[in-house]
């Protein structure tokens, strides 16, 4: 018998950054992968950060998580978006060798050494009453623990579709998790499809660079992680092409064995994140798409075609490649196929990522309906911070929708769920101005480390900042850095913008202190509620009547109800 | 459990029929223990009611309709009854008796209409004002709100706002993508219509005007004839008439429609530059501060005196001469077709000034919230998206505040409609 206070099941970007989280909060943790080896594996595109994206790498990294640090390991090509527009909305972004990144991933996690990584599948939750006791594997192990994080990204129910082939797994050559997906059916959880996709990718000595415009790596040294000291590994360039007439109209041929319009699959994909038989559908007006040539690596001649994941038949895939500029020649080296795979609806959740019904249970990444690493990485560290916090009794952590992106992110999924898979865009934050990637560390590393989760270390080099930060705003940058200078100076241009948004988030806070009942026989008890709206009601769970605004769907007379009621309660 | 609740729902008996209205979970049953039966929904039945010893109350025309798409969003029963007094006493006495129905409160149904979304806010506010209409032309503009003309109106306004929060947004999150490039970049012009139309808005009256009337001042100097005029003008003799100059010490005013037109007419103090009596004197003060918040002024004094804009009056003509064509109105109280033809004119003038009243007059909740909205879109210029985009929010938010609805969604919408976003 082996115990531990967490187990983590998965080791996807979610799974190791919720293991070492819990693992920062002191707790003794177990993270379960089916195969060791492809923990901290980017399956999808080679990069890391983006718009909004990069917001949530800095965040995860202000509270000691792996994914900037490991990004930095990894990175060959450095972008900062948006450079011209103002630091609010710069995104960093970089393109990451895929071996170095898994590398680093592993090294981290080696350093916590209260992490114990178990390789198998996991099948089943095993519950005493209403709480969490352990984790069943395949091979018959039981693991003890007060609370699990499920991480499981497109493997639960995982179906691969390639034309008219069709394939179990969340990844080529790689086993679904079913029986764990059908114990999540039996407990009547609400679940559902999502979908999600690949390009095909390249041999980039087939490639003719030549005739491609080249897009080189920013100059400026900059990092995603401040913690980084080491110097960059060589810089290589990306290059981009667009698709042709032609390539379109190969691809209108290709469409009769296309599983996405065949109705084969039912799960939705993401408006932001389309195929290229989608676009090439959606916008037939169009007479080309743009496709960023990115390298998977330093030694290792793979490309990832970015801008046209798709599912159509392997001879379609090929045809439709040769058509683009600078590929007439280029081999696939593994073609693009799509994944059907279940998810949880987040209104299930509370702002912990605990799920309601099972308590101790904690999911994190796709499974809760989000797309990207980014995503899945913060979601992983609020899981495992607060699991941890449930096993050994600690304060639970919770990021609000003014404290940073995680805290966006996380409101609107709990509270609105959604329809397609979740991308963060930086016009989903009210706060935009306050919220940026430049002051992750100032809004979030205080806190954390006066909740007890950040490593020794990290706590230095908060402190270390935190002088330097003081010094420079009041007006001595000797000492600071570069960045911090920045940081300042940004602060003083939106000064009066801030001080506005900041009255707001008091106000945010204040109405967010009027509690309300959310459960099904207390909301029929409130006048002017429709059935719909105590439907909507119920099943987000809001708890109070700033969170039961943003709930999808509930109107303002409902809310008006609800603070009539409340206020009626109170007197 | 809600309360069903009932009220009379037209005016006060005794009228040729009254409507009385039940809502509320058990208006069904209420309305069978009167009416024995219901007709099918939506349909009208002829019923004789009866009270508890079965003693007929009257014959009435009676509907159900069933909740939610009512009214009130509840099951809702009406009784169209014959309108007098004891009828009517006797239906509301019977209905009080019955358990969990109740006498509604004023403004319970419109209440119950806004908590179960049957309206949203500034309807609600529209039929609270079309129920306390007393003229035609507060009745017009309390029914174009209560019928939804100014949630359009934001509607459109937060369209237009919405496209370019998505253009802004487009740039922000996706300016490296080349379909956003090739889409015309922001334009802060985008936004004029929509300034203009937000600034006519607030150039129309605000509803106080419309419940509180048209300010229509009579000034001059002493003895000029305002307070005969003033009479006149009510048809009642409203204020003390003497030849004595200066008998009106203080400001009267009188409440009166013309033409569907509610007006305050204001007979103040004789204007004199001094003065010794202390009360005239504060009386006159106040006739300098009325004019400066008049509608209207009706001046009875020399014309070299009068003030921008005043109607001049040539008063008293019976007594005196006067060249007609200097005069805006030449009057006497003892010819009736002169006081006629001023009213027609201070009624043309004041629908002038009032404009098109058949539309949406705004609240001074909107005009405040309108008023926010307009500073913020003033500071959009093209320079700084992300200040840009900040205004824009906070437009957003206060014309959201009117409906009471996030405007987030709906440019997340026109954003993903419009462009082909994602690598």
């Amino acid at each position: 018998m082996k115990q531990f206070d967490v187990v983590v099941v998965g080791g996807g970007h979610a799974g190791t950054e919720a293991a070492a989280a819990a693992a920062r909060r002191g707790a003794r943790v177990a993270l379960i992968s089916q195969a060791l080896a492809q923990v901290g594996t980017m399956s999808c595109n080679p990069s890391i950060g983006g718009l909004g994206k990069g917001h949530l790498v800095r965040e995860v990294d202000a509270l000691d998580g792996l994914m900037a640090r490991a990004a930095d390991d990894a990175g060959i090509h450095y972008r900062m978006l948006n450079r011209s527009k103002g630091l609010a909305v710069q995104g960093p972004r970089l393109q990451a060798d895929r071996r170095r990144y898994r590398a680093s991933i592993h090294r981290q996690l080696a350093d916590y050494p209260n992490v114990t990584l178990i390789e198998g599948e996991a099948t089943a939750l095993e519950t005493q009453g209403a709480v969490t006791t352990g984790a069943i594997l395949a091979d018959g192990t039981r693991l003890e623990t007060r609370a699990i994080v499920l991480a499981t990204g497109t493997f639960l129910g995982g179906k691969i579709f390639r034309g008219l082939d069709r394939a179990a797994g969340g990844r080529i050559d790689e086993r679904p998790a079913n029986l764990l997906g059908e114990q999540l059916r039996a407990l009547s959880l609400p679940m559902g499809r999502l979908k999600t996709g690949t390009p095909p990718r390249l041999d980039g000595r087939t490639i003719d660079w030549a005739r491609l415009e080249p897009q080189p790596s920013d100059v400026d040294p900059w990092r995603m992680s401040p913690m980084t000291n080491t110097p960059r590994l060589p810089q290589l360039a990306c290059a981009i092409t667009r698709t042709s007439e032609r390539t379109h109209d190969v691809i209108r041929r290709g469409l009769a064995t296309s599983p996405l319009f065949s109705g084969d699959i039912e799960g939705g994909g993401p408006r932001y994140c389309p195929s290229i038989e989608d676009k090439v559908h959606r916008f037939g007006d169009r007479d080309g798409h743009q496709i960023f040539l990115e390298p998977e690596g330093l030694d290792d001649a793979w490309i990832y075609p970015n801008g046209i994941s798709t599912s159509l038949d392997v001879e379609t895939q090929t045809a439709m490649v040769r058509t683009i500029s600078g590929l007439e020649r280029a081999q696939i080296v593994q073609h693009g196929y799509a994944v059907e795979y279940d998810y949880i609806d987040p209104r299930s959740l509370d702002h912990r990522l605990a799920l309601g019904a099972i308590p101790g249970v904690f999911c994190a990444g796709q499974l809760n309906g989000t797309t990207g690493y980014e995503e899945a990485a913060a979601q992983g560290v609020v899981a495992g911070l607060n699991a941890a916090a449930y096993a050994c009794d600690l304060e639970p952590m919770i990021v609000d929708r003014a404290r940073g992106y995680i805290g966006v992110m996380i409101d609107d999924l709990v509270l609105q769920g959604v329809s397609e898979p979740y991308r963060m865009l930086t016009a989903r934050a009210e706060y935009r101005l306050a919220l940026r990637a430049d002051n992750a560390e100032t809004r979030l590393s205080e806190w954390a480390g006066s909740l007890g989760a950040l490593t020794a270390r990290r706590q230095e080099h908060v402190r270390r900042r935190s002088r330097m930060r003081e010094a420079a705003r009041a007006g001595d940058d000797r000492t600071a850095s570069a960045d911090i200078v920045r940081e300042v100076a940004e602060d003083r241009r939106y000064a009066p913008y801030l001080e506005r948004q900041s009255e707001e988030v008091e106000r945010m806070r204040r109405d967010g202190n009027i509690a309300i009942f959310t459960d099904g026989a207390a909301l029929r008890t409130i006048p002017g509620l429709s059935t719909e709206m105590i439907e909507r009601l119920e099943l987000a769970s809001p708890r109070t009547l700033d969170e039961a605004s943003r709930v999808r769907g509930v109107t303002p007379a409902a809310i008006a109800a609800l603070w009539l009621h409340a206020r009626k309660r109170s007197a | 459990m809600t309360d069903t609740i009932f009220a009379l729902s037209s005016g006060r008996p005794p009228a040729a029929i009254a409507v009385i209205r039940i809502s509320g979970p058990k208006a069904r049953s209420a309305g069978g223990a009167l009416a024995g039966s219901l007709p099918p929904p939506r349909t009208a039945g002829l019923r004789r009611l009866r009270d508890r010893h079965d003693a007929t109350l009257d014959q009435a025309l009676t509907l159900f309709f069933p909740g939610p798409a009512t009214a009130t969003g509840e099951d809702l029963v009406e009784l169209h009854l014959h309108g007098g007094r004891a009828v009517v006493a006797a239906i509301e006495a019977e209905l009080a008796l019955l358990p969990g129905v109740r006498l509604a409160e004023p403004g319970e149904f419109t209440r119950r209409a806004l908590s179960n979304g049957r309206l949203d806010l500034a309807q609600a506010e529209g039929l609270a004002d079309l129920l306390e209409a007393e003229t035609e032309m507060q009745r017009r503009a309390a029914l174009a709100m209560a019928e939804g003309g100014l949630s359009r109106t934001v509607t459109e306004w937060l369209d237009a706002l919405s496209m370019a929060s998505a253009r802004i947004e487009a740039e922000l999150d996706f300016g490296d993508e080349d379909d956003v490039a090739q889409a015309s970049a922001f334009d802060p012009a985008s936004l004029t219509p929509v300034i203009e139309a937000m600034v006519a808005m607030l150039d129309r009256p605000p509803v106080e005007r419309l419940r509180d009337g048209v300010v229509v001042v009579l000034a001059g100097p002493r003895n000029a004839g305002k307070s005969s005029l003033f009479n006149a003008l009510l048809g009642r003799p409203a204020a003390i008439v003497t030849d004595i100059a200066g008998t009106t010490r203080d400001v009267l005013e009188a409440s009166v429609v013309r033409d569907g037109i509610p007006f305050r007419l204001v007979d103040t103090a004789g204007l004199a530059e001094e003065t010794a009596d202390p009360i005239e004197a504060i009386g006159i003060e106040r006739a300098r501060a009325l004019l400066d918040a008049a509608d209207i002024i009706l001046w009875l004094g020399d014309l070299e005196d009068a003030p921008p804009q005043a109607v001049t009056i040539g008063a008293r003509a019976d007594e005196r001469s006067y060249r007609a064509d200097c005069y805006d109105h030449v009057v006497s109280i003892h010819t009736p077709a002169t006081i006629d033809a001023l009213w027609s004119g201070i009624a043309s003038r004041a629908a002038r000034s009032l404009g098109d009243l058949s539309g949406i007059v705004p609240h001074r909740r909107h005009r405040e919230l309108i008023g926010r909205a307009l500073v913020e879109l003033r500071h959009i210029g093209g320079g700084d998206l992300l200040l840009d985009a900040e205004h824009l929010r906070i437009a957003n938010l206060a014309l959201g505040t009117i409906l009471g609805r996030d405007a987030t969604e709906a440019m997340l919408d026109a954003l993903f409609g419009r462009f082909c976003l994602g690598k």
